[in-house]
């Protein structure tokens, strides 16, 4: 069960393998975490993720395979993923995502369609059927891993950042309609991280590591923010970069 | 029938349950029988997640509310529904009090006996369920009158164990003669914890009803300054006007809830500066009534909402006299990490009884409400928990709402023998709550 504090006892993450999802997991481990389900695509990573939440302090770590190309899945995984925690599941991560390479991808429908399909088509399915469990339960928190790139999408990423505005709008709506189900919906806005994702990008303004983003996150599940920002200055400046006129947001935006 | 999201008094961690009120032990046993996980609620007074089980069936016992005639002895049999409350309207007028009350008088019998409760004559009296000469329990496998002498096991597994056993629909209790509706109070100020714990330590035994206030944001030659207020039922011929007058409806109400922060350090700073100032050095015998005496905040109904919306827990823990260096250990940790508090309550507790999970063991226990929301909080309170662990002492279930279940198990070394008792009346474990799951109360 989840404390007081917010800190749960047994957490589900969705895309285990996660540079970001790996950091929160250590802060959740090091305070009442003791219980983890890790789901994702390769073993070894899983494997490597799970050892570490053990020396955080976790007693029991669980893996589940699953290709997120493969929506018609999605709710078998979550079944799964719910059958090997074995008790009430008090967070659920999810960190699946996929930047892509958008000059590559535009002319290519197959890396087009699988942007959509690990980006948005997976994870809302998977939302469906969490929604399901998780109302039943009577209590849980979801954290959705979004991104500033949903807020306004840029020229330079359109497939991933398409995809994440639709997956952001989705879960804020999902949340509304939480109210009085003892389930939380919470929406991370991270900027740019230096994990694998973005590995040989150039680095851009306001770039944290993943344990600055976990940080916040323990925060914002604290605080039982609907919306975490990444670092919480981005709420400001991207309120700022939405309401520029599109000529100015491509001369800034294009270039990084 | 419904289905609705709840929680304690802290307004933490709220769980969607089905909420069905029963009225009689046929219902209850007709509930136990049908569903899969489920928990008494009383009057919901418990701080943390007792009283809720998320995604189960949760039984009001509000329905079991009969109050039986007083006999002249002063034995009485109630329905576990009932509150102190409800009981005292009848009680006082006719010349008795309840053997213990909590510091509120809105908790049921059920609740009572469910978290064995102490109140200020714990050194004198003893904790609630000393005074319940029987009851009967409702558990999955049957309905049972238990009284110490008949089943001690089932009894005394019953008591503290917060509702893990099974249903209690009502209780036969000892009530205590008083002869007027009002108390002799002592009141004394003491400028630091070592003054205080000394006059306590030494003059208890004096009185009946004891407590402290004590400042725990005060730092220095003032770390642990208090109020100590000590005192009596006064005879018919200790006040000028003697009554027997059961106890008033609040008058005042916090009707919203206030940003979270309200409660802040210089505000509650404030708060405790001006109660010092107010309180006498000494004063003697001075005739309060039973409410102001007893149950003080009660004159202001959902106070709790005073915190927001984020809420705010209360850290009551108990520790022996060899260890009372850790009651001054743990002021001084939270004085100096300021975060805010209000005066906190010390007590001494007198022998504990034979239940395995009841809260009191002889020596002191201190409680102090904290709101939620400084980011060092948990760490603060996880290191205080050390400090309980290392001294033998425990942390008190009917408060807690964010123990970790080793450090649990550690504080209640007499576990073990409550999950025998348990696997063998409900072995199918369907009496369960949040504070059960969260703390692996009733094991795999
Ligand atoms: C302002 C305030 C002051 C307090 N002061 C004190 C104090 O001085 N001393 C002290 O000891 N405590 C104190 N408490 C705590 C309070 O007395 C206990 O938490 C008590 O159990 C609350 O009773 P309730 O009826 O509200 O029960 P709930 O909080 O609804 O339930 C508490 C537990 O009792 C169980 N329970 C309830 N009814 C039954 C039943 N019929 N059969 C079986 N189990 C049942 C529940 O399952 C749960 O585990 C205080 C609380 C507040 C808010
Ligand atoms: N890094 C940033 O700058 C940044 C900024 C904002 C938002 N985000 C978002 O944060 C989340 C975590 O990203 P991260 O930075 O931690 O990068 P990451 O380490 O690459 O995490 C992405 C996760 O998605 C998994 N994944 C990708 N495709 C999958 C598939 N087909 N099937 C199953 N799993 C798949 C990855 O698995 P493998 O490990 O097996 O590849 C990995 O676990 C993502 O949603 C990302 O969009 C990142």
């Amino acid at each position: 069960m989840e404390n007081a504090f917010g800190q749960p006892q047994n957490v589900v993450v969705l895309g285990g393998s996660s540079d970001i999802a790996r950091a929160i997991t250590r802060k959740l481990c090091a305070a009442r975490t003791s219980n983890v389900v890790l789901a994702g695509r390769s073993q070894k990573a899983l494997d490597a993720a799970g050892d570490e939440a053990k020396d955080y302090g976790a007693t029991t770590v669980s893996t589940v395979l699953f290709d997120a190309e493969q929506p018609e899945n999605a709710a078998k995984t979550i079944d799964e993923a719910f059958a090997a925690a074995g008790e009430p599941v008090d967070l659920v991560i999810i960190a699946v995502g996929l930047l892509g390479k958008q000059e590559e991808d535009e002319n290519d429908p197959e890396a087009t369609w699988r942007m959509a399909a690990v980006n948005y088509a997976w994870p809302v399915t998977a939302l469906a059927q969490l929604r399901k469990l998780m109302v039943a339960q009577g209590h849980g928190r979801i954290l959705v891993i979004s991104s500033v790139a949903s807020v306004r999408v840029r020229r330079t990423m359109y497939n991933y950042g398409a995809a994440k505005a639709g997956l952001d709008r989705f879960a804020f709506g999902f949340s509304q309609g939480l109210e009085g189900t003892g389930v939380k919906m919470q929406i991370l806005r991270p900027g740019y991280v230096r994990t694998k994702m973005i590995a040989g990008l150039k680095e851009a303004p306001f770039t944290t590591g993943p344990n600055e983003v976990a940080d916040y996150v323990m925060r914002g599940i604290a605080n039982d923010s609907t919306i975490i920002w990444s670092p919480p200055i981005l709420r400001y400046v991207f309120f700022i970069l939405r309401h520029l006129p599109n000529s100015l947001w491509r001369a800034v935006m294009d270039r990084t | 029938m419904s289905r609705e999201l709840l929680y304690g008094w802290g307004l933490t961690a709220p769980g969607n349950c089905e909420l069905r009120t029963v009225y009689d032990e046929a219902q209850v046993l007709d509930q136990l029988s049908k569903t899969t996980h489920t928990i008494a609620r009383g009057l919901g007074r418990s701080y943390g997640d007792p009283a809720q089980v998320s995604g189960g069936v949760v039984l009001n016992n509000r329905g079991l509310c009969e109050i039986g005639r007083i006999s002249d002895e002063g034995v009485v049999t109630v329905g576990a529904g009932a509150s102190i409350d409800e009981l005292l309207q009848l009680s006082i007028p006719l010349g008795w009090f309840v053997p213990v009350t909590a510091g509120t008088r809105q908790i049921t019998i059920g609740g009572a006996i469910a978290a064995d409760v102490h109140g200020k004559n714990h050194h004198v009296d003893g904790s609630f369920a000393n005074h319940v000469l029987s009851m009967r329990l409702v558990t999955p496998t049957g309905a049972h009158t238990i009284s110490p002498n008949s089943q001690p096991e089932l009894f005394w597994g019953t008591v503290g164990a917060m509702g893990l056993t099974g249903v209690i629909t009502e209780a036969t209790i000892q009530m205590t003669p008083i002869t007027t509706d009002s108390v002799l109070v002592d009141t004394d100020r003491y400028s630091n914890l070592e003054g205080v714990m000394t006059a306590m330590f030494e003059g208890d035994a004096n009185y009946r009803y004891s407590v402290a206030w004590v400042d725990c944001m005060t730092k220095g030659k003032n770390m642990g300054r208090a109020i100590l207020t000590r005192g009596d039922h006064a005879g018919v011929d200790q006040v000028t006007k003697p009554t027997l007058v059961g106890p008033q409806p609040p008058k005042i109400s916090v009707p919203f809830m206030p940003p979270s922060g309200l409660l802040n350090r210089a505000s509650v700073r404030l708060f405790n500066e001006a109660w010092f100032r107010v309180a006498p050095q000494h004063r003697e015998k001075e005739v309060q009534s039973l409410s102001t005496f007893f149950h003080p905040l009660d004159g202001v109904s959902n106070w709790n909402r005073m915190y927001g919306k984020r809420g705010f827990l209360q850290y009551q823990f108990a520790v022996s006299d060899d260890h009372s260096e850790t009651v001054v250990n743990a002021i001084k940790r939270l004085s100096e990490s300021g975060v805010a508090s209000f005066l906190a309550v010390l007590k001494r507790f007198g022998a504990g009884n034979a239940s395995p999970l009841s809260f009191p063991i002889p020596g002191w226990t201190l409680a102090l409400d904290l709101p939620i929301g400084s980011p060092r909080l948990p760490g603060i309170l996880d290191e205080l928990d050390d400090m309980v662990v290392a001294a033998g002492g425990r942390l008190y279930f009917a408060k807690d709402s964010r123990l970790s279940p080793e450090k649990a198990q550690v504080m209640y070394p007499r576990l073990g023998e409550f999950r025998t008792l348990k696997n063998r009346i409900d072995p199918e474990h369907k009496l369960t709550s949040d504070l059960a799951r969260r703390l692996r109360l009733v094991g795999e």
